[in-house]
């Protein structure tokens, strides 16, 4: 009785609570309307964006983005195939490879716990550095134009593994392995029949963490990826941007190429690649949500 | 130390945890630590010729290029100072959203508000870097469009104007990070014992001593790792933030570059692997140098806040 009675007494006047809700709706509207602004502006027709320029509130609507843009479907599909694929791949290796890391790391037992501990925390200290990792990458391993260079970086987290780590430990009793043991199962068998089936909320946020990165990654296209059918959307998406801005700033060579200058695309063409490339995360975003949340609470427990 | 057969016994019984290892072994091997050891790129001149192993070692000589060349002083600058008002600016408002949140009394309006906010979290870089533009764009931004106009000022070249960058990097940096930054802060704030609170109550505490007293002094173990982390990273900057957002545009340099873009620039526009790579060695040096000087003043005013 007196619990709820204090609780009462120490929530926020109303006044408060209607400030910090406006204060909410004003942050959220700030987080939402740039998107928005986006899909908007992919959906305006040109004679707008030329009278108006961009608005939340264009004068006249158009598809014409989308058509142009998916009649050049073969480059935009082949791109979303490379995403989908090294997005696919890799959040299932990255978290397979995690967890079989992790797992022996986090087992008390294990004598050699301790220096494979070091060896991937050593990881997030210290790093080659980009041009070292770009010289071993395309010379020493020849993987210029690979997937694998789209696939490699991403892998192992260490982060990530840290926190896989946490949460063996805390949920998975020694004793139970124990048992097992004594039961006859080996290993492998404990690890796949008793430690993953008991860890799919931490495996489940570790794909999603997975999945966002693989998709959201341009960095390792724009330095390994120079064939143009190997692109994934992201660096499709900065071509597309680059290639626009440099013949707008090149007057000269746009005069040059008069017919260039014709099949360049608008700006709503431009916005409406942007709503092709976030789409995916943007519809998964809101269904995962609490997975991460969750995740992250026993991520931030110190382990 | 065990005698040697005992020890191979001891490998021998745990074998299986060792070969479930092997694989991500394999991976932070090719990945991390092939490239640690390409660091001596930095004390060599590289050529294609000769390839990596037989270009002739030349000390110092990148190092020295760098420091003489003038700009190296320019991208310490901006890449510290932005790490520093980011770190500062990021922390206060999401622990101030993660405080506020936890007042909003209708739950459902809380985590509405959560999911919006950690929205900008999952665009990457690229996509950032359009929406910025569908604001900033000179012709057909919204900016100009609204309120530049609106003031009966002429249009902006927001593109090669020096001088606002500074204010669109730090909230771009906010916008995209704030979010998920309060998420990691309301998780601890809804581990807080609620009898501190009553108790608090019972004592006549008003809401802003409870969240100076108990809220915050709770949550300060959290905020001692997140600063720890970050401090290894004040070297280290947002390559998608500085380079894509600001779309490269050379006018922008001397308030956009910092040493991630300007490593990337000398390997990939200017071809100097020489410069590059010195540029980077040091800045991985500094980061190392920088987290175990953090970590230690940590472990001198508070061992079990440490992280290692």
């Amino acid at each position: 009785m007196l619990k709820t009675a204090s609780r009462r007494e120490n929530t926020i006047s109303p006044l408060t609570n209607y400030v910090l809700n406006g204060g909410f709706i004003v942050l959220a509207l700030a987080c939402v309307l740039p998107v928005v602004l986006v899909i908007i502006v992919s959906f305006t027709h040109n004679d707008s964006l030329l009278s108006r320029g961009y608005s939340f509130f264009p004068a006249k609507w158009s598809l014409i983005a989308y058509e142009s843009l998916f009649k050049d479907y073969g480059t935009i599909l082949r791109a979303y195939g490379v995403s989908v694929g090294i997005t696919a791949a890799g959040t299932v290796l990255s978290v397979l490879l995690m967890a079989l890391y992790a797992y022996p790391i986090s087992r008390q037992d294990y004598p050699l716990r301790p220096f494979f501990t070091f060896f991937l925390f050593f990881t997030m200290l210290f790093s080659g550095g980009i041009v070292s990792k770009y010289i071993v990458f395309t010379q020493g391993l020849g993987l210029l134009d690979n997937y694998l260079s789209l696939l490699l970086p991403l892998l192992i987290v260490p982060f990530n593994v840290i926190i896989m780590r946490t949460f063996f430990q805390t949920t998975i009793h020694p004793a139970l392995i124990e048992s097992a043991r004594i039961d006859g199962a080996g290993e492998l068998r404990i690890f796949v029949r008793i430690v993953l089936p008991l860890s799919l909320p931490v495996m489940a946020t570790m794909a999603l963490f997975s999945t966002i990165l693989f998709w959201n990654d341009w960095f390792n296209a724009l330095l390994f990826i120079r064939a143009e059918d190997k692109y994934p959307v992201q660096f499709l998406m900065i071509r597309v941007l680059n290639d626009i801005q440099y013949l707008r700033e090149n007057v000269q060579l746009a005069a040059q190429n008069p017919e260039m200058m014709r099949n360049l695309p608008n700006e709503s063409l431009q916005m409406a690649m942007a709503v092709v490339g976030m789409g995916p995360i943007l519809i998964v975003y809101p269904f995962f949500q609490k997975y991460f949340v969750k995740g992250l609470t026993i991520g931030a427990v110190k382990g | 130390m065990a005698p040697l057969h005992a020890r191979w016994k001891l490998f021998w019984k745990y074998r299986y945890l060792t070969l479930m290892i092997v694989p991500a072994l394999a991976v932070l091997v090719l990945n991390n630590y092939l490239p640690m050891f390409g660091v001596f790129i930095a004390f060599k001149n590289i050529n294609y010729i000769d390839g990596i192993w037989r270009s002739p070692w030349v000390g110092f000589d990148n190092f020295e290029f760098l420091f003489t060349s003038g700009s190296i002083w320019r991208i310490a600058r901006n890449t510290v100072s932005y790490s520093l008002v980011f770190m500062i600016v990021n922390l206060l408002v999401s622990v101030a959203i993660a405080v506020a949140i936890n007042e909003i009394r209708n739950r459902w309006l809380a985590k509405t508000y959560q999911t919006f906010l950690i929205m900008p979290y999952f665009l990457s870089m690229v996509v950032v870097s359009y929406l910025v533009y569908g604001f900033l764009n000179p012709e057909k931004g919204l900016l100009n469009h609204t309120i530049v106009e609106w003031l009966g000022k002429s249009h902006v070249f927001w593109y090669s104007e020096t001088a606002y960058w500074p204010y669109i990097l730090t909230i771009v940096s906010a916008w995209k990070g704030v979010g998920i930054g309060a998420v990691i802060y309301i998780a601890a704030i809804a581990g807080i014992d609620p009898e501190y609170y009553e108790a608090a109550v019972i004592d006549g505490a008003s809401k802003w001593r409870q969240i100076f007293h108990i809220t915050l002094p709770t949550i300060r173990p959290v905020i001692i790792i997140i600063t720890i982390l970050n401090m290894g990273h004040v070297f280290n900057s947002d390559f998608g933030l500085f380079y894509q957002v600001p779309m490269n545009s050379g006018p922008l340099y001397p308030v956009t570059d910092t040493v991630d873009t300007y490593v990337y620039r000398a390997l990939k526009e200017l071809n100097d692997i020489g410069m590059s790579s010195a540029a980077a060695l040091v800045q991985s040096v500094l980061g190392f140098a920088l987290v175990l000087l953090t970590n230690a003043s940590v472990r001198k005013i508070d061992k079990d806040q440490a992280l290692f």
